[in-house]
């Protein structure tokens, strides 16, 4: 479904991601994890094509270089980490903006494309407040209307930047679930950077662990989160312990005085 | 992949079922009663002036013309003169500029994301200023002043345009920013027009009564001529910018996101920037430099009917041709039979009424 070859971006003369390949098939999950400044957020906007990139990404083996903005944003749909929500603009007309790459340049949006957003709204719980405006929900509500924006575009591949990172563990966890369960639902490819590498383990099926903008490895949760294939991104600090039925669990670890490599990055 | 493109595809969209219950932006009632606030307008602004013509002989001056066939009506042809060739033409002109001033306004604050933006700021005024300067000082007929006008006005945001979006690092995604240097180059662009304009005006002293004029801007010498001139600029720039409304909703939400929501950036802007400056210049070419429409009238109707564009822009026309009839009976009235220049009164009426506006509902951020 998207495969990254060899991709590199430069930020002027600093390279933020150097030679990352790797891919990921329709309906899976790839969780994008690694230190700050790793090059996570920036693999997610080469693959919206927000940054310059030289190497290949292709979508369903289109090149997303040679796409139009309106042909890329009906294969894929990103949900930055910090999205804009004008405050003042209700719950359903955000949502409609996901209709944007299915309507043509002046029109306005059909019946059709209420219908599929208001069954968006109720699919994530939202219908009563469809007519709320956005400065007037929760983390938890507003979360779910960016996610029903992003499910409006009906790409294929969707790519979350820490989606849940103003929300506490609970609805995170719901959240991350609900994200599994739409992606179950509609074959979706997702492209995740998840801070929290517990959840990272426990919702993706793949890890892609990048270090200074490169792939330090990549495999299922269970090769990528362990003490010596972290140790070196993330520095000593973590500790990686397994659960009676096999779960991985990432804590923090005390250093006594000693920093670890990554302790002061 | 083929599959799921396809059924991202709008081919495959469901058919149209039931209306759903999905609320929308409702834009009618706010659009009936600046509509009527603006015919209210019209016909005030026919009615009031120095002839003292009764409000009946008004409106039979208005019906005979209109209604030809109507022979009962009996209107002294000095009575008809006055309404048909003096005030209709100076009304027609002084609301067809304010449309295109606050819909410019309008258009320019939605594509900048900046609620300080208007025509103005990229160079309108500072050019328009120069080129009916230059005409001025060279003793160039009166019917010169419209078209170098225009043209300064146009050239400024050109050039503006030209030296902002060069700036940038390349085409593509990657340039976003382009949107503050333009900005930037449009304070630069205007600083430089006017320090020529300003230096021209002083060394030619003679006429600077009748540059100082033209540039408070005004209505007085409105003429039929004058409003078929600008016409189709405001009949295409008031399509072109209504057109774009949901385009412009979309930009609410940021360039970043816009673009990967599958907009144009650079289009869009581009389109919406020549469309608001061609009116805006078409405006300033008629009325001289009337200040401050482009940005009190949007941000009126955004705190007291919402910011969706889809009532925004085209509100902000109508209101914004009500707003300068309604200065302009002011401007010829206050000090009558002198005339107020029209920009003291936009100013002078307009900031204080927007100044309670913003403090009544303060607590709405959402201006840009």
């Amino acid at each position: 479904m998207i495969v990254f070859d060899q991709v590199t971006v430069r930020y002027g003369a600093a390279a933020a991601l150097a030679g990352v390949s790797e891919k990921a098939a329709a309906g899976e999950w790839l969780g994008i994890i690694g230190p700050n400044g790793a090059g996570k957020t920036t693999l997610l906007r080469a693959a919206a094509h927000l940054v310059r990139y030289e190497g290949s990404i292709e979508i369903g083996g289109q090149a997303v270089s040679g796409l139009r903005r309106r042909a890329l944003a009906q294969l894929v749909a990103y949900v930055p980490q910090l999205p804009e929500l004008p405050p003042e603009m209700s719950v359903a007309d955000y949502v409609l903006l996901g209709r944007t790459p299915h309507i043509g340049y002046l029109r306005m949006e059909t019946a059709a494309d209420r219908e599929i957003c208001a069954g968006l709204l109720d699919r994530m719980g939202l219908t009563p407040m469809a007519g709320r405006l956005l400065g007037t929900l929760s983390g938890g509500e507003l979360q779910r209307a960016v996610l029903a924006r992003a499910l409006a575009q009906q790409a294929p591949v969707l790519l979350l930047d820490e989606p849940t990172s103003a929300l506490d563990l609970g609805r995170r966890v719901a959240a991350l679930e609900l994200v599994d369960e739409l992606r179950q639902e509609r074959s979706l490819t997702v492209l995740s950077v998840v801070h929290d590498l517990t959840l990272a383990g426990q919702f993706a099926d793949r890890l892609l662990l990048l270090d200074s903008g490169r792939a330090a490895t990549a495999g299922d949760p269970a090769s990528v989160l362990r003490d010596e294939v972290l140790a070196g991104p993330f520095g000593v600090g973590l500790h990686v312990l397994t659960t009676p039925d096999g779960e991985r669990v990432v804590t923090s670890r005390r250093m006594g005085g000693q920093l670890g490599r990554g302790g002061l990055r | 992949m083929k599959s799921a493109v396809g059924k991202a595809g709008p081919a495959s969209r469901p058919a149209p079922g039931p209306r759903s219950a999905l609320p929308r932006v409702r834009s009618g009632r706010a659009i009936a009663a600046a509509t009527a606030v603006l015919a209210v307008s019209l016909f005030a602004g026919v009615a009031i002036g120095p002839a003292g013509l009764s409000l009946p002989t008004v409106a039979r001056a208005l019906l005979t013309e209109l209604l030809p066939w109507h022979p009962a009506l009996g209107v002294p042809a000095i009575d008809a003169a006055i309404i048909w060739q003096i005030r209709l033409p100076r009304v027609v002109l002084g609301a067809l500029v304010g449309a295109m001033l606050a819909g410019g306004g309008a258009a320019y604050q939605g594509v900048f994301r900046n609620p300080l933006a208007d025509p103005y700021l990229l160079g309108v005024a500072a050019g328009g200023g120069l080129g009916a300067t230059i005409v001025i000082i060279a003793g160039g007929s009166p019917d010169l002043l419209p078209p170098a006008a225009f043209l300064g006005a146009a050239g400024a945001v050109a050039v503006t345009y030209v030296l902002g979006s060069g700036a940038r690092t390349g085409r593509g995604p990657s340039a976003m920013g382009a949107t503050a240097a333009i900005v930037l180059a449009g304070v630069a662009v205007a600083a430089l027009l006017t320090a020529v304009q300003t230096y021209l005006q002083q060394q030619h002293y003679q006429t600077l009564q009748q540059v100082y004029t033209w540039i408070l801007g005004g209505l007085s010498l409105a003429t039929w001529s004058d409003v078929l001139l600008i016409l189709p600029y405001v009949i295409v720039t008031a399509v072109i910018l209504v057109a774009h409304r949901r385009l412009l909703d979309v930009l609410r939400v940021g360039e970043t996101e816009a673009s990967t929501l599958g907009v144009d950036i650079a289009r869009l802007r581009l389109t919406v920037v020549i469309a608001a400056t061609l009116g805006t210049a078409a405006a300033v070419s008629v009325s001289g430099l009337i200040g401050f429409v482009g940005i009190i009238v949007p941000h009126t109707v955004r705190l007291t009917a919402g910011p969706s564009y889809r009532i925004v822009l085209p509100v902000s026309m109508i209101g914004g041709a009500a707003f300068l009839v309604l200065a302009d009976i002011a401007a010829r009235t206050v000090q009558a039979p002198a005339e107020v220049p029209i920009g003291v009164i936009t100013a002078f009426a307009g900031a204080p009424f927007f100044l309670v506006v913003l403090r009544s509902r303060r607590a709405r951020q959402d201006l840009a």
